[in-house]
């Protein structure tokens, strides 16, 4: 029942905001929405949390601690992004850069991208897992180009012809699973569930698995933005409005993420042997060091931004690639004050850069003086994404850290060095922007506050103090990913 | 009709998808592009309705039928609409190194049926012979992206790879579950909506459909 509520009330949202996403009262809509999906997945989460993992609906969903936790972080980060997109879409509209049309696409398609999301992590089905995933790059194609600057046309160009490539590869992956699964579980809808497939594993063809998990990899990968197959990635987020670039940072790329995991965890179980972690490890590793070395040399706020995202993410596939309680852990960790923090990030950019209409960080000037609350809220996000002591982000890269110094000792120097190029890199480009005097063209603006100081208290919480339920969450989620 | 007839049957439909996904990776006009495309779907829907007889399986009958209108009679006529309206029917695009790319292509499917070989070896289908060719289409199609540079022909790249994907999917396990398969066409209908859109704005905003002359999104130094 709670399933449906979450997966209707985003569907039906879309099919409302479709028709009526230019009115006045729009976003309040987008906004109820959003509010009753993130009461639905807390209802659910307390129901994973006393009974454990269930299926439901005939075998078509499965729900345990692990996609359940992403549940709930979709529905919140979602919600905040809506509260967030209210004053930031008026201004868009008021200075003309979206029309009638813009916005009731804007608002219908967020919620179908919302609704694709939540199905990729309800649905206990590989193959509809693909479908949805595909649905939330179509829905996300052309709100990138919303704008309908010769820029963001080519940005989500780029971004639907790369996508579309690396998710095809995935579904011949998915075919080769259901191939190696139908051996032992007979043909039909039962052989791609993951509650059937996870049971028999041990029984499953290693060499076709095997070809299945590179084609995984390689199509799941490229939705991550893992190096090198990340180029869609910066300009998809830099040319889209800055909700999207929000929700694409936060929830998107954490969804794909879950989608390899499982993967992962399905071959490295049926093979007994660590070849997906490696290969997880491997393409983590390059991602934390070329997007590093990237974020240097960028000029312009969001694709910096961007290029952090796919270094966190970087760390993330390299943690789950590591394994082991305490990197699996950290992983889990990450992926949730990874989003928190970005999502946050990016509200205060979006505000930044419309109080100087540019997206240029050379002309992003005298911020704490200007708004202290967007000031503060971006000097204090990029803190807290770098890994300073004492956000959630200090905690997750630590554990990944002690980890990795464990298990593999030789990988050691190369993150600590992407990491404090990371830390270089984002502290002498954001500096400047917050300190200094107020410049001629900077504005004021009416901002949202509120979903920042929401997202950095509770990544101030989790820094300082594990909840309980947190920490026991997580544990049953690592027991899981075993 | 015998099981090694089908079998022979379904071979030559394998070697015509093949040949008409190397029809495609040179082919220079629009419009021959798109009936070769139309034909490559028509391969498909035969070949899937052949297994589905030889194999009992009734649903690929379904699978067929939705490679039919899909395939054959949607997309090629949405695509049909679009060149009208952008007025692009008569348009002859630059192929160079046609040799090399016909190289290529061969190198992709030697690949494909040493990549595809375990598989083969285990399969008891009547149909694994032809696993290599529907991975070689997907290739094939990706290296058509690669190395065109207009917007519909990279399109129609795509769905040729979805094409493969569908063979693949009918070659090495006589389809996917149902659920699968429809939600599949759901997405290819839904991505033929938004590129028709795109179509459009790359038409608005660049005055061509060559994405060549998409190239302002770089890094900087």
């Amino acid at each position: 029942m709670t399933i449906l509520t979450l997966l209707g009330v985003s569907f039906i949202g879309a099919l409302i905001l479709a028709f009526v996403g230019d009115r006045k009262f729009a976003p309040e809509i987008n906004i109820v929405c959003s509010f009753a999906t993130f009461v639905a997945s807390i209802v659910l989460a307390l129901r994973v949390y006393h009974d454990g993992p269930f299926v439901a609906g005939r075998e078509f969903f499965f729900i345990d601690a692990f996609s359940v936790y992403l549940v709930v972080l979709t529905a919140f980060v979602s919600m905040t992004t809506t509260i967030f997109s209210k004053p930031y879409m008026r201004r868009e509209r008021e200075h003309g850069r979206v029309g009638h049309w813009g916005m009731r696409f804007y608002h219908a398609m967020f919620q179908l991208f919302i609704f694709a999301m939540f199905l990729c992590l309800l649905t206990n089905n590989v193959g509809v897992l693909w479908i949805a995933m595909e649905l939330a790059t179509l829905a996300t194609v052309l709100l990138v180009s919303l704008y309908k600057t010769p820029t963001a046309i080519e940005a989500a160009w780029k971004y639907f012809i790369l996508c579309g490539v690396g998710i095809a590869l995935a579904l011949f992956g998915t075919v080769l699973l259901y191939f190696a699964a139908e051996k032992v579980l007979g043909e039909g809808g039962e052989a791609l569930l993951w509650t059937n497939l996870s049971q028999v594993s041990g029984q499953l063809e290693p060499t076709v698995l095997r070809l299945a998990f590179v084609f995984l990899m390689v199509g799941y990968g490229t939705k991550v933005g893992l190096v090198p197959l990340h180029n869609w990635l910066p300009d998809a987020h830099s040319e889209g409005p800055t909700p999207i670039s929000a929700v694409l940072s936060g929830l998107l790329l954490n969804i794909a993420l879950y989608a390899l995991v499982r993967c992962k965890v399905l071959v490295d179980g049926s093979l007994g042997t660590h070849l997906a972690g490696n290969i997880m490890m491997g393409f983590g590793l390059l991602s934390i060091l070329v997007a590093s070395f990237s974020m240097l040399r960028q000029k312009d706020i969001k694709r910096m931004f961007a290029y952090s995202s796919i270094e966190h993410m970087g760390i993330a596939t390299f943690a789950f690639g590591l394994g082991g309680p305490i990197a699996t852990f950290g992983a889990l960790l990450h992926m949730l004050v990874h989003s928190l923090t970005k999502s946050s990030i990016f509200f205060t950019v979006g505000h930044a850069s419309q109080m100087h209409d540019t997206q240029e960080m050379s002309k992003i000037r005298g911020l704490i003086r200007g708004n202290p609350l967007v000031g503060w809220g971006l000097m204090l996000g990029v803190m807290a994404i770098v890994g300073m002591p004492p956000f959630g982000v200090f905690t997750s890269e630590f554990l990944i850290l002690t980890a990795t110094m464990k298990d593999a000792p030789l990988m050691t120097p190369f993150l600590l060095l992407g990491l404090g190029v990371a830390f270089a890199a984002l502290l002498r480009r954001v500096q400047p922007m917050v300190s200094g005097h107020i410049p001629s063209w900077q504005h004021p603006l009416k901002a949202s506050h509120v979903p920042v100081i929401l997202h950095m208290v509770l990544i101030l919480v989790i820094g300082l103090y594990m909840p309980d339920f947190l920490s026991r969450w997580f544990h049953m989620a690592v027991e899981l990913l075993k | 009709m015998t099981i090694s007839l089908a079998a022979q049957i379904n071979s030559v439909l394998a070697a015509l998808i093949l040949l008409t996904a190397f029809g495609l990776l040179v082919q220079r006009r629009i419009y021959g592009l798109l009936h070769l495309f139309a034909w490559q779907g028509l391969f498909l829907s035969i070949s899937t309705a052949v297994v589905g007889f030889v194999a009992e399986k009734h649903h690929l009958y379904i699978s067929s039928l939705l490679t039919l209108t899909l395939k054959v009679i949607v997309l090629p006529y949405i695509l049909h609409v679009l060149i009208m309206r952008l007025k692009i029917h008569k348009e002859i695009e630059t192929v160079v190194n046609v040799p090399t790319t016909m190289l290529i292509g061969i190198a992709l499917v030697i690949f494909s049926y040493s990549l595809t070989s375990p598989i083969r070896d285990l399969s008891t289908h009547v149909t694994k012979s032809t696993i290599a060719v529907a991975l070689a289409t997907v290739l094939l199609g990706l290296l058509m992206m690669i190395t065109r540079r207009h917007a519909v022909t990279q399109i129609i790249g795509f769905l040729s790879m979805e094409n493969g994907l569908f063979f693949a999917a009918t070659s090495a396990t006589y389809g996917m579950p149902l659920v699968v398969e429809l939600g599949v066409g759901l997405d290819i209908l839904i991505a033929a909506f938004i590129f028709g859109i795109f179509f459009f704005h790359i038409n608005t905003a660049f005055d061509t459909l060559d994405v060549e002359q998409m190239a302002r999104l770089k890094e900087e130094d």
